[in-house]
């Protein structure tokens, strides 16, 4: 088991080492030149922004440079946020992204298993049809066209109603993530519909609440103990990639929504090829998926008495 | 299979109503868990990052506003910053020796009274001028400040702006010590500065970001992160910077030791509540009264019309243009075809048609129209060259471009492009417009801002969308562009006739000798066909009826609220 | 009872008496019964040929120029009326001269409303200029012209400023921006010295004709000869049966380039990358070993890559050239990110059938590699295979479409329908057709393709058999 973790660890050390080197050679291909701007400069005051950032040291040596600011966990500083590090600033603009991430993935999987749950006992009638149409319309409408669309609706009531009952745009309270985490959790929730009706409807066939049943045990029992909750097991098994498809989808919605997360952060400093941003942000995210994988797995040998870590 | 599975299980109604009743007890328990997470969250965040802009846009009886910024501005020092949103935020924390009242005309800041002479320039700083922690501003802290920005290690990309200022260059490149500066404290209080050459506009100049005043100690005891937080800045402007939330927000609040703040009736507090580009989700903050202006786009203002709302414009003072390759082996580099490319297009139909933006104009000259002549508008005195397409006329000049050149065919032209909106849109027509009428192939080269930077830099491109802002309120800022040894000038245009021009703008103080200058710099850029002017650059704005005097400027902080007030509440 | 031989007799074998048997089908025969056996699937099949007619035949059907400009029709919904008089062509005017029978060819209405002096128009109102003149207001030094499509009413919403005069030398205004037929109400506001707005103003309503000129008219081919044109004489501008967009290219035209695009995206990539993943994942499940381990770690770093980020770099690093599309960049960088997660699987699927025992009762009847790998690895793994093309299809459009509208797709003037999304949400508020047609053509391909993988992974494989 310890031992299990204990290489998990190490490989997840070696992957990030390998997104680290990745994103630093790719880093380096990109034609442009992080430190103009606008205005030209004089070779001087060119050099002298170099020396600053050290980029008039060889590649390898940056690299290695890099590599060895990285062991301490520190990620540079910003070209294009001077005096603001990279560390400091995915610590301010992480929570962000992670509070919006987390509150999608939990509606994204509560509505998943309910609405699922509902389709499969009501199969082939009516609300099963509704939900599932809504389901389908959730996983082929393109994401941001729902966050503008949305966020268009809740003008209009907000207008209508003659009062700000959500606020539109910006962060800082409940109710301005609400919307938000709802538009980031829909095509996840979709996609978790989908799965629990399936998983739900093998189950019910099954042999077990087959047997259940023929042995009187109460239906509201049999529903929670033998379907429900052999059912979520797949569900959760989703969970770990759906966190990676999440934090695709808060790119967009920070965007749309004026959110201040990471997402919006990294599209803002690639256009400035701001260098140490694009670096340390994609290390941060694969070493964060990483380690998620690594812990889903772990959590699902606890979950699922069938799996043994080794 | 599973018509199988119906028949066995048998979805009796009982079943169903059962696990129904479960599954809403579920989703019941769902929902309190997800509003118990959302507190918790909230609370969290409370204090990981502290909540951004709830309020109302206008609070007049706290005497409040609510406003958004464009984008965080990246750092504050003002010796190292360059880009338009810092300049914006700095003008209302800090103020120069100089600086522009309500008219846009130029004003006494911390200096009350200046001299200005052929070969420098005396400022009398007024004796109520203090930092926000109570110590005088000196003549000090000006040199300081200037001293800061020249030394090369500090990397400053605007230093250039100091060179008029004797030996300022020489010291940017390290070859004399910062000591060397022509700068002087006569006393504390009076600051006195050697010119390298005339230089007639300093007074405009002094009025600029990067000669603010800075403190030596306090300056050192940031340990080099001046600039990158609300605590590690010292104020002299009517607002001090109370909360800087790095990418969310900011809290402005009436600066107390301000030297003019008891004679203004000044807006308590300014809270930037949103940092955001996006003039849509601006549009709907505004709509639902969350900040107190915005500005529109073309596409918004039927629906702003709708609302009945006081639309506003002004010139944001930057001029875009396409500017020709003169580098050796591009066709650009010949006059006849830019001639015939010049013919074949006319920035009117461009602007009016295809961008529909009602403020901005289509591109006449190289000098914007509220650059100022020497008694009244530079383009009323100076008329630019009136420009007409001629299609027929163009081809004749293509025509004989090509036997100039020896060609048989034309090779490809790049248009080099950046990835804004506008930018898209201005590729696509003229890449339309050149096919069109010329027969020419163009091929758009849309890179992100560095990447065409860099093009712009090296030479890659035959046509580049390009456009230049002022920084001070003189028409040399535009005027000395295309200057041979100006490093902005990306097309590398170079004509004796035309840097003699400039040397005569540049040092002449004979007003009107200068104005001729620049009407013959004018004159010349039409003639030469150094770029086509697309537009000047303006914008339409709603500002919430409440808030009173709210300036937008060419020159400056973009957006102006250091004489704002609000109405009275009824 | 005793019997003769001859009660005996050979009974008439019936050769037919109860054969129970169907036709032998092939593997794909009857996954082809089953797919048609499922509606949806079937559907979705008809909905995906009609997107590809479309995107391939259409640009013979509707030989339209996707990149021609109609600047008379810009941002112009489906159905916008386009007749158009025909006029002289037009002459800068300099606001001296004033056309005298300026009110000749106006309603009647209008001609009440506009005063002969003050504010007024002094030509008639076209799509090519709307010419206005005054007299300064009292007071005012300079003045400021606004348009609005509303009346001003008692709120006095002037509307958009269009023009503005610090001095009162010019005392006349043509407004060219953007006039579109219908009416405008414009009004003139007096400014002090400094630019200050005073409270004089005066308000016109201007009805607008839309007009064309005859070398406007040739030119866009809208009618044979000049000499058929006189003015006055009403022609109709090109049809655009889906309207246009911001710069008046044909929408329909547009959609069907940009199909092109988003499907070569959409199909070209995940076909690539599962080819890329089917060979590397059965080299790696055939050879086995310290190969395997190795070829599986690197598959594993790929995964780990954060996708989004990564195709962003990867993006900027290959860099777009002038005049080039971008479709390639974007196409290399989708098969680098990703292929793994076929090549995981098919090394699965090949693993778990070397354990068959049909394989190994093949091999000892003497089947040599080759014919293992043709007859029983293949067509075996086929299924799962084709089950992931089809459900990486939406995912690629969905891919193409997120770049393009965070600016990181297709380079202009190349179509592509994400792009064109892109574009259209700027315009929502005003023109929302420009945002619908291809955000529809978008969530219809997507849901084809996965009612189709769904009906796919139904008929193709037993064991992955949906229970929907």
């Amino acid at each position: 088991m310890w031992l299990y973790i204990g290489k998990r660890l190490l490989q997840g050390i070696v992957t990030v080492w390998f997104i680290a080197t990745a994103t630093f050679f790719a880093m380096h291909n990109v034609p442009g030149d992080p430190l103009l701007t606008d205005r030209a400069m004089s070779p001087e005051i060119r050099a002298n922004l170099e020396a600053r950032y050290g980029l008039d040291q060889p590649l390898m040596t940056q690299y290695f440079i890099f590599l060895g600011n990285l062991a301490q966990g520190d990620l540079g500083i910003s070209f294009t946020h001077e005096n603001r590090s990279v560390n400091d600033i995915i610590r301010e603009r992480f929570p962000v992204s992670a509070t919006l991430g987390i509150l999608a993935i939990v509606i994204a999987g509560t509505g998943g298993v309910l609405w699922g749950a509902l389709t499969a006992i009501y199969r082939n009638r009516l609300p099963d049809y509704i939900i599932m149409f809504l389901v389908i319309l959730g996983i082929s409408v393109p994401s941001f066209v729902v966050a503008a669309l949305s966020q268009l609706a809740m003008v209009n009531i907000n207008d209508v109603i003659g009062r700000q009952v959500l606020p539109v745009a910006g962060w800082g309270s409940i109710r301005h993530m609400l919307i938000p985490a709802l538009v980031l959790g829909l095509s996840t929730m979709a996609y978790l519909t989908r799965l629990m009706r399936s998983s739900m409807l093998e189950i019910i066939s099954s042999d077990y609440v087959r047997t259940a049943k023929s042995k009187g045990v109460p239906p509201a029992r049999i529903f929670t103990k033998h379907q429900l909750r052999n059912a979520i097991l797949p569900v959760v098994t989703v969970l770990g990639p759906s966190i990676a498809a999440i934090t695709t989808g808060g790119f967009v919605v920070e965007l749309v929504f004026a959110i201040p997360g990471l997402g919006r952060f990294f599209v803002e400093a690639v256009q400035q090829l701001d260098y140490t941003v694009i670096m340390g942000t994609t290390v941060f995210y694969g070493a964060f998926l990483v380690f998620m994988v690594i812990i889903v797995d772990i959590l699902y040998g606890f979950i699922d008495p069938r799996v043994r870590l080794q | 299979m599973t018509e199988e599975a119906d028949t066995i299980t048998g979805s009796s109604e009982g079943f169903v109503q059962s696990a129904a009743r479960q599954l809403s007890l579920y989703a019941f328990y769902a929902l309190a868990a997800i509003v118990v997470l959302l507190v918790l969250l909230s609370f969290a965040m409370s204090y990981t990052t502290s909540a951004s802009g709830i309020g109302q846009a206008i609070d007049a009886e706290n005497n409040q506003i609510t406003i958004a910024i464009r984008q965080e501005p990246p750092q504050m020092d003002h010796t190292r910053t360059t880009d338009v949103q810092s300049f914006t935020v700095l003008a209302h924390v800090m103020e120069g020796l100089l600086t522009y009242d309500d008219n846009n005309e130029l004003a006494p800041g911390m200096a009350e009274r200046w001299e200005l002479r052929d070969d420098g320039a005396t400022f009398w700083i007024r004796d109520d001028a203090y930092w926000s922690d109570g110590e005088p501003v000196t003549a000090h802290d000006f040199v300081f400040s200037w001293r800061k920005t020249l030394e090369p290690a500090n990397g400053s990309q605007y230093a250039f702006i100091l060179y008029p200022i004797t030996n300022a260059e020489a010291v940017n490149t390290g070859e004399l010590p910062p000591e060397y500066l022509g700068v002087n404290v006569v006393t504390d209080k009076v600051l006195a500065v050697e010119f390298e050459q005339p230089t007639p506009y300093f007074d405009k100049l002094a009025a600029f970001a990067t000669y603010y005043p800075l403190r030596e100690d306090f300056y050192h005891s940031t340990n080099g992160r001046y600039g990158a937080d609300a605590d590690q800045m010292l104020y002299n402007g009517p607002y001090v910077l109370t909360d800087w939330i790095h990418s969310a927000s900011m809290r402005w609040e009436k600066n107390p030791r301000y030297w003019d703040s008891g004679n203004k009736a000044l807006i308590d507090v300014i809270n930037v509540g949103y940092i955001t580009e996006d003039v849509n989700a601006k549009l709907n903050m505004f709509k639902d009264g969350q900040i107190a202006d915005t500005h529109l786009v073309a596409p918004m203002l039927k629906n702003a019309m709708e609302q009945r709302w006081p639309i506003d414009r002004f010139m944001d003072g930057t001029v875009f243009f396409l500017q020709l390759n003169f580098r050796e082996g591009h066709m650009t580099a010949n006059t006849n075809f830019r001639k015939a490319l010049q013919l074949a297009q006319d920035p009117v139909e461009f602007v009016y048609k295809a961008l529909k933006e009602p403020s901005y104009l289509p591109g006449e000259s190289l000098f914007p129209v509220w650059i100022r002549g020497v008694d009244g508008l530079f383009r009323q005195e100076y008329p630019p060259v009136t420009h007409r397409i001629n299609v027929a006329q163009a081809r004749e000049h293509l025509e004989m471009a090509k036997q100039e050149l020896g060609l048989d065919e034309f090779p490809p032209l790049i248009l080099l492009a950046d990835d804004s909106p506008v930018g898209d849109i201005t590729s696509e027509y003229y890449q339309e417009i050149f096919q069109k009428n010329l027969g020419l192939e163009v091929r758009i080269d849309k890179q992100i801002f560095k990447q065409r930077l860099q093009k712009m830099e090296s030479g890659e491109f035959d046509i580049v969308i390009a456009g230049w802002g002022p920084d001070y309120d003189d028409a040399l800022t535009f005027g000395d562009l295309f200057a041979t040894w100006n490093l902005n000038n990306r097309g590398r245009y170079s004509n004796a006739e035309f840097d003699r021009n400039v040397r005569i703008g540049q040092t002449s103080l004979d007003q009107q000798e200068r104005m001729d200058a620049f009407g013959e710099i004018q004159r010349m850029v039409y003639e030469d066909v150094v770029i086509l002017p697309i537009y000047e650059r303006g914008w339409s704005f709603v500002v919430d009826p409440g808030l009173k005097n709210f300036k937008r400027r060419s020159i400056g902080p973009e957006t102006d609220y250091r004489f704002a007030y609000l109405e009275a509440a009824d | 009872m005793t019997f003769a031989p001859a009660d005996f007799t050979r009974l008439n074998q019936k050769q037919d008496v109860e054969l129970i048997t169907r036709p032998s089908l092939s593997y794909w025969q009857d996954s082809w019964l089953r797919l048609k056996a499922n509606r949806r699937a079937l559907v979705s099949l008809y909905i995906i040929a009609a997107i590809l007619f479309f995107t391939l035949a259409g640009p013979w059907l509707w030989p339209v120029n996707p990149a021609a400009q109609d600047l008379d029709q810009i941002s112009q919904p489906p159905g916008a009326e386009r007749t158009a008089i025909v006029v002289p062509p037009y002459q800068p005017w300099d606001g001296t001269a004033l056309v005298q029978e300026a009110g000749s060819r106006d309603t009647e209405g209008q001609e009440a409303e506009r005063p002969e002096t003050g504010f007024r128009l002094a030509a008639p109102a076209t799509t090519q200029g709307v010419r206005l003149s005054w007299e300064p207001l009292p007071g005012a030094t300079g003045h400021r012209v606004y348009r609005n499509l509303f009346p001003v009413g008692e709120e006095l919403a002037f509307g958009v400023p269009v023009a503005e005069y610090f001095t009162n030398d010019a005392l006349f205004f043509e407004d060219r921006l953007d006039v579109q037929p219908g009416t405008y109400y414009y009004s003139l506001v007096g400014l002090d010295e400094r630019g200050n707005l005073l409270e004089v103003f005066e308000t016109i309503a201007v009805d607008v004709r839309r007009v064309i000129t005859v070398e406007e008219a040739l030119e866009k081919g809208l009618v044979a000869q000049a000499a058929a044109l006189e003015p006055g004489d009403e022609v109709e501008l090109a049809l655009h049966p889906l309207g246009t967009d911001y710069i008046g290219r044909d929408m329909l035209a547009r959609l069907m380039a940009g199909a092109r695009v988003s499907l070569f995206i959409g199909i070209g990539a995940p076909v690539l990358f599962v080819l890329f993943g089917v060979i590397f994942g059965s080299i790696s499940g055939f050879v086995g070993g310290r190969v395997d381990a190795f070829m599986m770690r690197f598959a594993d770093f790929v995964v780990a890559l954060p996708f989004l980020l990564f195709m962003i770099l990867f993006k900027i690093a290959f860099g777009i050239g002038p005049g080039e599309s971008g479709v390639m960049p974007m196409l290399v960088a989708l098969v680098v990110l990703m292929w793994p997660a076929t090549a995981r699987l098919v090394r699965g699927q090949i693993l778990q059938i070397r354990e068959q025992g049909y394989i190994g009762a093949s091999q000892l009847l003497g089947a040599r590699t080759n014919y293992l790998i043709l007859r029983h690895m293949i067509p075996n793994t086929m299924g799962v295979i084709l089950v992931t093309i089809t459900f990486s299809i939406p995912n690629a459009i969905f891919i193409e479409a997120f770049l393009s509208f965070i600016g990181m797709g297709v380079a202009p003037p190349t179509p592509s329908w994400g792009s064109m999304s892109n574009e259209g949400i700027r315009n929502m508020l005003t023109t929302p057709h420009e945002l619908i047609f291809p955000a529809i053509m978008i969530s219809l391909t997507v849901l084809a393709f996965n009612l189709l993988g769904d009906g796919l992974r139904d008929a193709l494989d037993a064991r992955m058999r949906n229970t929907e």
